[in-house]
């Protein structure tokens, strides 16, 4: 699996290093560190964390077993929406 | 007419993106999300898939990721044609093609530039080469830099403590390893958030065990017999004896492979619109060629219509989306980059974030929390405005702050300070280095003029 956490938005909730502790580790109060290649028997356990995140900060790809190699599923919040920026 | 092109492009134009890692890649997801069905064309000078670079100086140090496997993850399938592995060269805009490192030549009806900015290297090029000393950029760069911290180093020499500099240094005081930081200016972090912050960083510094050294310059890199690096010289005549040198003094924009091709392209990157249609040399805009990420500058209605470049995360995405957007549509809907600017570091277990344009304030207020305690909200205040604001540990108050910057809320700030901390209650000055000095260069730089301001001045482009 491919993740990637937008920054920006995290607001340090840490829902997903609790629910995905493998992937996902807090560094101090607030700071979120995370595994970008994470390996697949996390898979549920990403899947998990990536729904909980409060703020939808959380994108992954190849979140469905047997996947192909280009990309099918995106968790995300609402990519094509104005972002941040507004 | 113009709506008959468009509708052609859309079906089968060609479009090439130069620059193939953030911008480049939410700019290809973008055009195929709204349309676009022509051929894509992506071409990188590095030799992997896009990437995502913020972890090189985080979690590949610590040990949490590997510096190989930070892929940027896809949005969706993008059915483009990937040039990776070659740099472009060149630029013919009226025969509407771009020149490969390789001899080859693409063709394109529409242009998106992405190339980004690239590490500054150490300018003494014998020096630079010694083994043990690195920059720390790409993918190449956190792997030789993770391996040879591995290995086993006695002392880091971290030159420049902007951000990155400083998250260098944080990693490797965690992996245990002795550091010291020569920074220019007074503080860490003074070009981006100003010396009151830059104190604060400065504590993190020290109390984490970082031999600190401000005002200073590194005046050689001393080498061994071998070619590996072993001391590293000082301006104030103090020798630190090192294994491990990270040159960390900023970037350059990659803007060299467009000199003569009458763009507006420079060492300040390349000059845009709000909706991202680069300018040619002489101030007038193209109409087939976008730019976005790093190497952009285009004006801000929120601050003062400046020309600002910003080397950010977010911005790479928002700006690609906004150009990718632009290119496809009639002129009628195109919509200007107006994303709010904002970053993020981690560092010695703080999460420091801002939204804004810090360096344009000229005064600062702590709302929220102490610097003291290393947990605050601080705004940044210019011309009676509420300009930009940084928070150490206290992420959620930014939300709130960036509204007060969209209203242009008044400043200083007439709510009182919400845990009524005495250096909540006054301003003071935020304490940025004169620009007219060296010291490294801000996230966000400010230049251009306003629209009230009549002058232009060409400068030629020295990089």
């Amino acid at each position: 699996m491919r993740i990637v956490v937008d920054l920006n938005k995290c607001q340090g909730y840490a829902q997903c290093a609790f629910l995905a502790p493998d992937v996902f580790t807090m560094h101090g109060e607030e700071a979120l560190l995370y595994d970008p290649r994470a390996a697949d028997e996390h898979r549920d356990a990403v899947a998990r964390a990536a729904a909980a995140c409060p703020v939808q900060a959380i994108t992954v790809e190849g979140l469905h077993q047997g996947a192909p190699a280009e990309p099918e599923q995106v968790l995300t919040g609402a990519p094509w929406e104005p972002r941040d920026g507004r | 007419m113009a709506a008959d092109y468009v509708d052609w492009l859309r079906r089968e134009g060609r479009i090439v993106i130069v620059g193939a890692s953030l911008a480049g890649l939410r700019a290809a997801e973008t055009l195929r999300e709204e349309g676009f069905t022509g051929s894509l064309t992506l071409i990188g000078d590095e030799p992997y898939e896009p990437y995502d670079r913020p972890p090189l100086s985080k979690s590949v140090l610590l040990g949490k990721a590997s510096p190989e496997h930070t892929e940027l993850p896809r949005r969706r399938e993008l059915d483009a044609e990937w040039r990776l592995g070659v740099p472009a060269a060149g630029l013919d805009l009226t025969g509407k093609r771009v020149l490969l490192a390789d001899g080859e030549e693409v063709d394109y009806d529409r242009l998106l530039i992405a190339t980004g900015v690239r590490a500054r290297p150490w300018p003494v090029p014998e020096e630079a080469e010694l083994d043990g000393v690195f920059v720390l950029r790409t993918r190449d760069d956190a792997t030789a830099l993770t391996e040879k911290l591995r290995a086993g180093a006695r002392r880091v020499v971290v030159i420049g403590a902007g951000f990155a500099g400083s998250e260098v240094a944080s990693a490797c005081r965690e992996m245990g390893l002795e550091v010291t930081v020569a920074e220019r200016a007074g503080a860490p972090l003074v070009g981006a958030l100003g010396g009151v912050i830059g104190a604060v960083a400065a504590e993190l510094h020290l109390e984490n065990g970082v031999d600190l050294r401000t005002r200073v310059t590194v005046t050689a890199l001393e080498g061994d017999a071998m070619g590996r690096v072993r001391a590293v010289h000082l301006s104030d005549e103090s020798v630190v004896e090192a294994d491990v040198v990270v040159v960390s003094l900023g970037s350059m924009r990659n803007t060299e492979w467009l000199s003569g091709s009458g763009l507006g392209a420079g060492p300040r990157g390349i000059a845009s619109d709000a909706g991202c249609r680069a300018f040619d040399f002489r101030g007038i805009v193209t109409d087939d060629v976008f730019v976005a990420g790093d190497v952009a500058r285009s004006p801000h209605a929120l601050f003062g219509y400046q020309f600002l470049s910003l080397e950010h995360w977010g911005n790479a995405v928002a700006q690609a989306e906004t150009a990718a957007h632009n290119m496809i549509c009639p002129a009628s809907d195109r919509r200007p980059h107006m994303w709010m600017p904002a970053f993020w570091s981690s560092q010695f277990g703080v999460n420091i974030k801002s939204v804004g344009v810090p360096p344009m304030g000229d005064e600062l207020m702590i709302i929220q929390g102490s610097t003291a305690e290393r947990r605050f909200v601080g705004v940044y205040g210019f011309k009676g405005r509420v300009v930009a604001a940084v928070t150490f540990d206290n992420a959620r108050w930014l939300e709130y702050c960036q509204r007060q910057i969209e209203q242009g809320a008044p400043f200083p700030v007439e709510y009182p300070t919400v845990d009524r901390r005495p250096e909540g209650r006054q301003p003071v000055a935020a304490d940025f280095p004169d620009p007219s000095l060296p010291t490294h260069g801000p996230t966000v730089t400010l230049s251009g003029y306003s629209p009230a301001d009549r002058r232009l001045v060409f400068t030629p482009g020295h990089h």
